[in-house]
């Protein structure tokens, strides 16, 4: 059979780049900041880390039905410790830093945002209210947990829309679709929103906390990659870059 | 099994496919007899939804309907609320994309239909309407009825777009696909089961039941 020689070279590439690379599955809240922690990792190990960003949960499920990631980033610890339960990780779950909501809107919508309690989420100006899928998304939960806390879920719940994970439900908001979006500060701060809306962080003691935990899967074929990428989380250099896109981090 | 879910399905797919009747016949008429040099032109815009990702329609859909349109803006103020995350954007997202699969077959039809007939109708000087109304369509009955089951079904299997502007909505776009999806998320795989048997089941039904009907059809021809 005829193969031409460019086409061998460009096989023997994707091979070769395999080897070096990890496939992460993160949580969407890091969409922004993975962007950045990525090639610092590459930089320094060589590793090419490959993500996917959705809801912890939907990655949860996938990884349960045997879904091939080296490495798991959660937006709560609750996804990463089950795996760990059902004796699917290397070396069990740690933490890494702890996420942070907000609530957002676009610039010149008549929402009065408010950083004492979520009852302007009440208010006539608000219709419609996005929050990530409490089923299978952290910040969901965080945000139903919130407007417990501050007596005003009943009332909002008629006006809660649900995206798939927080970058959906962030995009609900920034299209003028949903007036007010329960959302990741870490997304708030991304260059898109800010141009767009503004924000008020929501108390940190009404919801509870939003622990970004990371595994290293036991099915991957590339564990010391993976733990060392899990390692580099915890390096000065990735910790700052966590804390600039508004994750608490335990070193700062 | 979700019983809002599967009511909410119903509902949108029994009103998109009435909206797909009122729309594409006038549509399909046009299509199948016209004989302008750019119909293909519309033609292709048509069948666009046959070829595109969902997501394309989800995304254009979304920025539409936001408040930073246009044609958002003007919606929100005669009518209070915006499209997005509503019964009647899911119902606008379904007719456009399941247009193509209506008016499809329906063309097919309306041009399997014996030109010579219509010749004669119009050499005894029937109008257009006429023709239209009284050889055209009954004579495609058949192929009205595909249409409208395959835009029925097709809005039922609808899943991209709804997830892309619904907003998970129990009861106002939380449809089946959507609540299959949930559960599997979940891992409730026993209710995902129920409720993906029950849709797979009456797939099948509604599928054997068109084409039973074309064979009879094509028999009856050759008769």
């Amino acid at each position: 059979m005829f193969v031409p020689k460019t086409a061998l070279l460009a096989l023997a590439l994707v091979l070769g780049a395999s080897a070096q690379e990890l496939k992460i599955a993160a949580a969407a809240d890091l969409s922004a900041v993975m962007q950045k922690i990525g090639p610092a990792f590459e930089k320094q190990t060589g590793v090419h880390p490959s993500f996917s960003f959705g809801s912890s949960g939907n990655f949860f499920a996938e990884i349960r039905n045997g879904a091939p990631f080296d490495v798991f980033l959660s937006a709560d610890r609750s996804y990463a410790e089950t795996l760990d339960g059902a004796g699917l990780t290397d070396q069990g779950s740690k933490v890494y830093a702890r996420g942070k909501l907000v609530a957002w809107t676009r610039n010149g919508s008549a929402v009065q945002l408010s950083p004492d309690n979520l009852k302007f989420l009440t208010s006539s100006a608000v219709n419609k209210v996005a929050i990530a899928n409490p089923e299978h998304a952290p910040y969901g939960r965080a945000a139903v947990a919130a407007m417990v806390h501050f007596k005003v879920y009943d009332q909002v719940k008629p006006k809660l829309v649900l995206g798939e994970n927080i970058s959906q439900t962030a995009q609900f908001a920034q299209s003028g679709n949903a007036d007010v979006g329960m959302i990741a500060l870490a997304l708030a701060l991304s260059d898109a929103l800010q141009k767009s809306g503004h924000y008020v962080l929501v108390p940190l003691d009404s919801y509870p906390p939003l622990e970004q935990s990371g595994v290293v899967l036991r099915a991957s074929k590339n564990k010391q990659a993976a733990h060392r990428f899990l390692d580099f989380l915890y390096s000065p250099a990735a910790q700052k870059l966590l804390h600039d896109y508004g994750f608490e981090t335990p070193q700062r | 099994m979700n019983w809002q879910a599967l009511v909410l399905t119903a509902k949108l797919a029994s009103s998109t496919s009435a909206i797909l009747m009122v729309v594409g016949i006038p549509v399909a008429l046009w299509v199948a007899f016209s004989r302008r040099r750019w119909k293909f032109l519309a033609e292709s815009i048509v069948a666009l939804p046959l070829v595109l990702p969902p997501t394309v329609l989800g995304f254009y859909l979304l920025v539409a309907f936001g408040s930073n349109s246009p044609l958002g803006r003007q919606y929100a103020r005669i009518t209070g609320s915006t499209l997005a995350f509503t019964f009647s954007g899911l119902l606008l997202a379904s007719v456009l994309y399941s247009l193509p699969f209506a008016v499809q077959p329906i063309v097919s039809g309306f041009r399997a239909v014996d030109q010579k007939l219509l010749a004669a109708a119009r050499t005894l000087g029937a109008s257009k309407l006429k023709i239209y109304c009284q050889i055209v369509l009954p004579l495609a009955w058949p192929s009205l009825l595909t249409g409208l089951v395959l835009g029925f079904a097709h809005t039922v299997g609808e899943f991209g777009v709804v997830l892309m502007v619904g907003g998970n909505i129990p009861g106002v776009t939380r449809t089946l696909s959507i609540d299959i999806y949930d559960q599997v998320q979940d891992l409730n795989y026993g209710s995902a089961n129920t409720t993906a048997l029950a849709l797979l089941t009456f797939s099948y039904i509604l599928l054997c039941i068109i084409y039973k009907l074309n064979q009879k059809v094509l028999l009856w021809g050759t008769r």
